[in-house]
């Protein structure tokens, strides 16, 4: 074979590898997008909305989301006044050890000075912790402002969900993503974030 | 009649190399003559291999990959399906003892130089198996779908989510779903027995014929194809078949014994070959008091947690084990076997057992402040006995290696 005709070979062996080859990530593409979440799936775990203005003062609430318990309060003026009391008790009151979505943005540590939203699971062993919001004295505290306590270990969280000193859980409770749309509240979900 | 037979064979023969093949890897194959039991462990993992095709095949059949059902299914095995309970725990108790045996024999690699030239493709297609067994090992606990299960699962995949930018979508993608759902199981299940058995045994294949191309080792280091009779045939060598089949059926009768008596009596192996919170049905919202990994991934897990960053933790693990794939190119020593090289690799190959075996021991039990600076100093060691090897290889006085085997 002539020298001219093995480079017109290696040059059309090359083009048509190259034109071969682009057309890989388009076969790829089927296999490679089954795996995300289905439109079932999704479905399952979109955002949870709900009209938070007919909840009381004081009031506590849960919902699911994505197979988990989240917890909604309405605070009162006095509680959140009362959040300056526990500072003292708390083991990480600015929520520096976790990823904190709204970090300094309100009391409540959600997007809205009112109302608090949390994971209802117990940082320790996921137990679902309960609501206590009398300020009075309790079995587990002597001088209880008002939070939340585990009844499976114990563990002690203020009316937004930080975590009290000296008990099992190790963090405080985690704020999921969510956005407030006049009173309608999105879980699962934060256009600005 | 036996001339008809013959014909059949030779009619069979002329279309298909039986007497070829045959010959050239069994019958005919040379092998050193004088080896050790450190030899045999590469036949037990493949009779290990073969039960747990057979004994998976079988599971298959009961087994339902829903999130719904995938626990009760088991339950049915063990319960209500005939046998079941031994199809199942023949499964587990070889996948421990699959895990134990390569682990045995890839230390006799390191122990006998068996990566070094011309063996190392033989040693790279032996840890892309050890890789490959470890993801399959990964993907089958997760089926029963038991806390363990699921909370073993939740840590491994979000691994994924500690590299940057990309981390979070590939944790979904992985899963399928918002949590380890029933989507997750069905794909596991799907990769755990047609994809992974499939890239396994095509590697076995590649591991056996590159094998047979450099031929296998001793624990002489002594290079027997230097002398030869005169049909070429190496002096210091006996054939595959039978020496070395027989010899192999020893040790599968006595691993046979092992085996038996862990799977009749110890079938959850004291909670280390079956985890005592996998007897108990996912929940994603009850984490188990203590998650642990099995056994034969202690090392690495101990390791991941020796490193107080998650990233950084993912890639002292994932090096941990590439780290195997290069030792071919590590080792500087001009012989091959422990028994000729100096005093550093003795040191460095007994320091190196003794702090895997303390990672694995580490993997297995809580956190304490000991125990974390305990698991730096052995993942220290572990990486040292690798990134040294060039030096102390190169440095050391070796002894002669003697002509013949």
């Amino acid at each position: 074979m002539q020298e001219e005709d093995k480079t017109r070979r290696k040059v059309l062996i090359g083009l048509t590898s190259a034109v071969g080859l682009s057309g890989l990530p388009f076969a790829a593409t089927p296999f490679i997008a089954a795996w995300n979440p289905s439109a079932k799936a999704k479905a399952a775990g979109a955002p949870v909305k709900l009209d938070v203005s007919k909840m009381q003062f004081g009031q506590q609430i849960q919902v699911a989301w994505r197979k988990q318990p989240v917890f909604i309060v309405r605070h009162t003026k006095s509680s959140l006044k009362s959040l300056d009391l526990v500072l003292p008790k708390l083991a990480d009151p600015n929520s520096d050890q976790i990823e904190e979505p709204y970090r300094g943005l309100n009391l409540s540590r959600s997007k809205s000075p009112e109302y608090s939203v949390f994971s209802g699971v117990c940082t320790h062993l996921g137990c679902a912790p309960k609501y206590f919001p009398e300020v009075e004295p309790k079995p587990w505290d002597a001088s209880w402002n008002g939070g939340f306590f585990c009844p499976c270990h114990g563990s002690m969280f203020d009316i937004v969900g930080r975590v009290f000193k000296g008990v099992p859980a190790p963090t405080n409770l985690i704020v999921p993503p969510h956005m407030f749309d006049g009173s309608i509240l999105t879980i699962g979900e934060d256009k600005e974030l | 009649m036996s001339e008809i037979a013959g014909r059949l064979f030779s009619w069979v023969n002329d279309r298909l190399p039986i007497v070829n093949t045959f010959e050239r890897h069994l019958s005919k194959h040379p092998v050193p003559s004088k080896v050790n039991f450190w030899y045999l462990f590469g036949a037990l993992a493949a009779v290990t291999l073969i039960i747990q095709i057979v004994t998976g095949i079988w599971l298959i059949m009961p087994y339902s990959n829903t999130e719904e059902q995938a626990f009760s299914s088991i339950e049915y095995i063990m319960r209500d399906v005939d046998y079941g309970w031994v199809i199942r725990y023949m499964h587990t108790t070889g996948a421990s003892l699959f895990f134990a045996v390569v682990y045995l024999h890839m230390f006799r690699g390191l122990l006998y130089g068996s990566y070094q030239k011309p063996k190392e493709l033989v040693w790279i297609f032996g840890c892309t198996i050890y890789v490959a067994m470890m993801a399959e090992g990964f993907l089958g606990y997760v089926l029963p779908y038991g806390q363990m299960s699921y909370w073993g699962a939740q840590v491994i995949i979000s691994l994924f989510g500690a590299i940057p930018y990309v981390g979070e979508s590939l944790e979904l993608w992985v899963r399928g779903d918002y949590y380890i759902s029933g989507i997750t199981v069905s794909r596991f299940f799907a990769l755990h027995v047609v994809a992974l058995p499939l890239v396994l045994i095509a590697l076995v294949f590649l591991h056996l014929v590159a094998l047979h191309e450099v031929g296998a080792g001793n624990p002489e280091g002594v290079d027997i194809e230097k002398y030869l009779d005169d049909d070429g045939i190496p002096l210091d060598s006996v054939p595959f078949f039978p020496y070395k089949v027989l010899n192999a059926l020893v040790a599968i009768g006595v691993f046979g014994i092992v085996f038996s008596v862990i799977m009749f009596f110890f079938p959850e192996g004291g909670g280390y070959f079956i985890e005592m919170a996998n007897f108990e049905k996912a929940n994603p919202l009850v984490t188990p008091d203590h998650i642990a990994p099995v056994w034969y991934y202690a090392p690495f897990y101990t390791m991941l947690r020796a490193v107080p960053d998650p990233l950084g933790g993912l890639i002292v693990m994932a090096a941990a084990v590439a780290i195997f794939f290069i030792v071919p190119w590590l080792d500087n020593s001009k012989v091959a076997s422990i028994r000729y090289k100096g005093i550093y690799s003795k040191v460095a190959i007994t320091l190196f057992g003794v702090s895997f075996l303390t990672l694995g021991y580490l993997g297995t039990v809580g956190v304490t402040e000991i125990r974390k600076t305990m698991s730096v100093v052995c993942t220290i060691i572990y990486f040292a006995y690798f990134l040294l090897m060039p030096i102390y290889t190169k440095f050391e006085t070796t002894k002669v290696v003697p002509e013949r085997l």
